[in-house]
């Protein structure tokens, strides 16, 4: 390939790869940090080990611990009510509900 | 006299070598607060590097854990912990040599794909724990002349890393952590991490993307597409850009912090 077509040939590649994300940016929507929805020991991170982290919380439902979840969905997912009936909500801000003791 | 007065003082390595080998003695000289002999303190605490050594081993790689099974895992980390003890404090990053002991495990050779797993485990972790950096906004590429695009430095974020394997490392990565996945299939596999936010996400590469990739490090975009292209020839540039980008795993030359800051 010529030193033009190889020019002409990257910015394509760039042209097609912008198309691609804008096409598919919706679906790949944002993320967010869900606090009060996850099982115990089942709250998401990657830190490893000997850092207080993934899998460290140890009640479910745990009002600081969180987990990703497609953006917009947090604020309406369901979690089963407490013990005493009262409803669990997830939130975008640690909840003060199911510490543990 | 009694005898822990006329006992020679412990040496840092004689109590390090005891720590390692239970069939080895407790150490002499070893006293408490009240100048007693501490032997039994030491049995106790020795036991406890060698569990926690273990437990850190399946934090930090819980697909390796899950394939091979608790006992097994045990049993190697009991191997692995003695002959790779830590060199540094950061527990997060424990597990170093573990791919390259892995593959070196004779009982282990019919499980080929246990390094490259391991590799892709131990990837993930450095991914969450490497530098911020900002990432090049993808309207900046598309303002850009032709020419201006063969000779721009995109340097792949810190938090960007590359395994290469044989091995369906993806599949085999995903099929056990997310309930959902498909079967592996029977094909080699590189793999990007990726951390377009808060966490590293894996994700497959095209043929030729990781020779890419691994260009950008130290070649502008033209030479390094081409570098991909003469491995591989029908490399397909603009997937392989989308991926990068939407994972925020580009950078500015001048905003990407100097390798060296980042170990």
């Amino acid at each position: 390939m010529s030193t033009t077509k190889k020019t002409f040939a990257v910015a394509g590649a760039v042209a097609t790869a912008l198309a691609a994300m804008t096409a598919t940016q919706a679906a790949a929507a944002a993320k967010e940090k869900c606090y009060g929805v996850s099982v115990a020991g089942g709250n998401d991170c990657a830190a490893g080990p000997g850092t207080t982290c993934a899998g460290t919380s140890t009640v479910d439902y745990q009002g600081n611990a969180w987990t990703l979840v497609p953006a917009g969905t947090c604020e309406t997912m369901d979690v089963p009510a407490m013990a005493d009936g009262t409803e669990r909500k997830g939130s975008l801000a640690p909840l003060e509900r199911d510490l543990p003791a | 006299m009694s005898e822990q007065m006329t006992a020679a003082p412990i040496t840092q390595a004689a109590f390090t070598q005891a720590m390692l080998d239970a069939r080895q003695p407790v150490p002499e000289g070893l006293l408490d607060g009240q100048g007693h002999p501490a032997g039994r303190r030491f049995s106790v605490y020795r036991n406890n590097v060698a569990v926690s050594l273990t437990e850190a081993l399946h934090e930090g790689f819980p697909v390796i854990a899950k394939l091979l099974g608790k006992a097994n895992m045990d049993g190697l980390a009991g191997i692995y912990l003695r002959a790779h003890p830590p060199k540094s404090p950061l527990m997060m990053h424990y597990g170093e040599d573990f791919p390259d002991f892995l593959a070196g495990m004779e009982q282990l050779a019919h499980l080929g794909y246990l390094a490259d797993v391991a590799r892709l485990e131990l990837a993930i972790r450095r991914s969450y724990h490497a530098a911020d950096a900002t990432a090049i906004d993808p309207d900046w590429l598309g303002a850009q002349a032709p020419e201006t695009l063969m000779m721009a430095r995109l340097i792949p974020a810190p938090a960007v890393q590359v395994v290469r394997s044989p091995w369906p490392i993806f599949d085999i990565w995903r099929f056990n952590t997310d309930d959902d996945a498909p079967q592996p299939q029977a094909q080699g596999q590189d793999v990007v991490v990726l951390r377009p936010e808060f966490d590293p996400q894996p994700a497959p590469l095209d043929p030729g993307a990781a020779t890419f990739v691994d260009s950008l490090h130290h070649a502008p975009l033209g030479a390094a597409a081409e570098q991909a292209a003469t491995e591989v020839p029908d490399f397909d540039l603009g997937q392989t850009l989308a991926l990068l980008l939407g994972g925020h795993a580009l950078c500015h030359l001048t905003h990407a912090p100097n390798e060296q800051d980042l170990t």
